[in-house]
């Protein structure tokens, strides 16, 4: 049985349909990647899941259990974290307090061994951990982002555009830890538009565009795809995206 | 040198009052980006509460300290009920409506509760009863503090540090500040920001229930268009202080006590609010965001 199953999902932003009609199914371990330019609904799928935004239509299943309605704070306690598009860090806390707050959901005294996890994977925050987060670097703040996500113990880390305005050292420093993160246990449903990077990491792909999955893969066959190619791994229409 | 001690004294007195009740400003704005426009009716409304219970609701015979503890007890508990049901009837259900209608929603709010005390305690100033509190007063080179005085500054510091602590130093004082900064990715983290605005309509208004009781005990006297005038004051030195931001209520609060007290004690009573309203537009052309305040800039 996966882990996190969506089927139909459904989700208007005003007037328009951010999503039409999307399902995917994420097992246990995994790592999924979905692929999709600008404006194809990514970040509207990843909020959704959250609990942040509320579908008009379809389910979201979490570990057996439907979790369409839940809010988000419910959502975090059922052990799915996420780092938002734009790492949304809370600037003028401090690096300590944005981990702590990653673990708002968990008791207090069992944060301390994802605290010193994180720090371990990030040493870089260990150093700055007293700093203003809104004083980092971009890459800085990635890290705080994915380690406050980890605070939680999540069993399903979601991960919209780590790679978003970093230098390629940086996304590939990020990518590693990814690895690392995911070898732990923790199963991963990754949204990019850095589509090389995402599909070399992932065991599988999705490829949405405006609002629908047009294209689910292994992520090596995507990767081999000429269409895939084309359109998201350095192609003329991606050359152009906005 | 008494003259300038004795306004020192005063206006750290009237400043801890207007710091108490600035902090209701500032934490529902950090929280909401709402001006809360009944908070001074609701200060004024514990002023009435505590009224009652000093001027006999439990029969005589009660020892005046213990009264005025009870009195401070129950127009705590009774102002921060109202908050919560405030921020539930008049806020909640336009959480997601137009900036202005909030706006709008608040006003009605501080005129119904503004009517409310007229119809309740009638249109009259009701004076606070004497004698519950010893009426020591010290004299300190040339100056004199009343037991009434050293108890609003020495109760209005406990608080405030104890309010700067926890919202510095616990968990859900931090889940506070991160739902002021970006509520939803406070959301993200698992923090439930309907309780944290809840928590800030509790604090804001008990401590403000504190502030207005303050007013009643210190000039002995409350009545119904209170709300207005304090809650100005207090509004404006969150302003000073930059709005949203909790040490600048305070620094606000205290500094706008001192400079009231110095306007009367040095120039006039009757110009106290000019110089109010000239030492706002001063602070605010050096720096638009007030003291402490960091940016004015909406969130993107």
């Amino acid at each position: 049985m996966s882990l996190l199953e969506i089927a139909d999902l459904r989700v208007n932003y005003g007037e328009i349909e951010a999503l039409k009609g999307v399902s995917l199914a994420v097992a246990q371990g995994e790592i999924v990647a979905i692929l999709g330019a600008n404006g194809a609904g990514k970040t509207t799928l990843m909020r959704t899941i959250s609990g942040l935004l509320a579908p008009r239509g379809g389910t979201i299943r979490f570990d057996g259990a439907e979790i369409t309605k839940l809010g988000a704070d419910r959502i975090v306690q059922r052990g799915i974290a996420q780092s938002p598009e734009g790492r949304r860090v809370f600037g003028t806390l401090t690096v300590l307090e944005n981990l702590r707050l990653g673990g708002f959901t968990r008791p207090r005294g069992e944060i301390m061994g994802s605290l010193d996890f994180v720090l371990g994977l990030f040493p870089r925050l260990a150093e700055r951990r007293a700093q203003f987060a809104g004083t980092l670097s971009g890459g800085e703040q990635q890290m705080v982002a994915i380690g406050r996500a980890l605070m939680a113990k999540p069993r399903l880390l979601l991960l919209d555009e780590p790679s978003l305005g970093l230098a390629p050292i940086i996304v590939q420093a990020i990518f590693r830890s990814l690895r690392e993160i995911a070898r732990t246990g923790v199963t991963i449903l990754l949204v990019e538009q850095n589509a090389r990077m995402a599909l070399k990491l992932a065991d599988r792909g999705y490829v949405l565009e405006v609002g629908r999955i047009v294209l689910a893969d292994e992520a090596k066959r995507l990767l081999a795809s000429p269409d895939i190619q084309a359109a998201y791994l350095g192609g003329e229409s991606s050359a152009h995206r906005v | 040198m008494g003259t300038f001690i004795q306004q020192v004294i005063n206006g750290l007195t009237v400043g801890g009052i207007y710091a108490l009740i600035a902090l209701g400003y500032t934490m529902v704005y950090g929280v909401l980006r709402l001006i809360n426009f009944a908070h001074g009716d609701l200060c004024i409304l514990g002023a009435f509460v505590g009224l009652t219970m000093l001027s006999g609701a439990l029969g005589g015979g009660h020892p005046g300290p213990a009264l005025v503890l009870l009195a401070f007890v129950v127009a705590v508990i009774a102002i921060s009920v109202a908050g919560v049901a405030l921020e539930f009837v008049a806020y909640r259900p336009l959480r997601k409506a137009d900036r202005l209608a909030a706006v709008v929603s608040a006003l009605g709010a501080s005129m119904l509760i503004e009517n409310g005390i007229m119809l309740i305690w009638g249109p009259e100033v009701r004076v606070f009863p004497s004698g519950l509190l010893p009426a020591t007063t010290w004299h300190v080179a040339g100056a004199s503090i009343s037991f009434v005085e050293v108890m609003i500054i020495i109760v209005s510091v406990v608080l405030m540090a104890a309010l700067y602590g926890f919202v510095n130093h616990t968990r859900f004082g931090t889940a506070i500040r991160a739902a002021a900064i970006d509520q939803d990715a406070a959301r993200l983290m698992g923090i439930n920001v309907n309780r944290v605005i809840s928590s800030v309509f509790v604090i804001g208004p008990a401590l403000g229930a504190v502030g207005g009781l303050f007013i009643g005990l210190y000039y002995r006297e409350a009545y119904f268009t209170m709300g207005w005038t304090y809650g100005l004051n207090a509004f404006i030195a969150a302003i000073i202080g930059g709005i949203g931001n909790i040490p600048g209520a305070m620094l606000g609060g205290v500094l706008l006590g001192l400079f009231n007290a110095f306007a009367a004690g040095y120039v006039s009573s009757s110009w106290q609010n000019a110089i109010t309203f000239a030492l706002l537009i001063a602070i605010l052309l050096i720096r638009p965001s007030g003291l402490l305040g960091e940016r004015v800039a909406e969130k993107v």
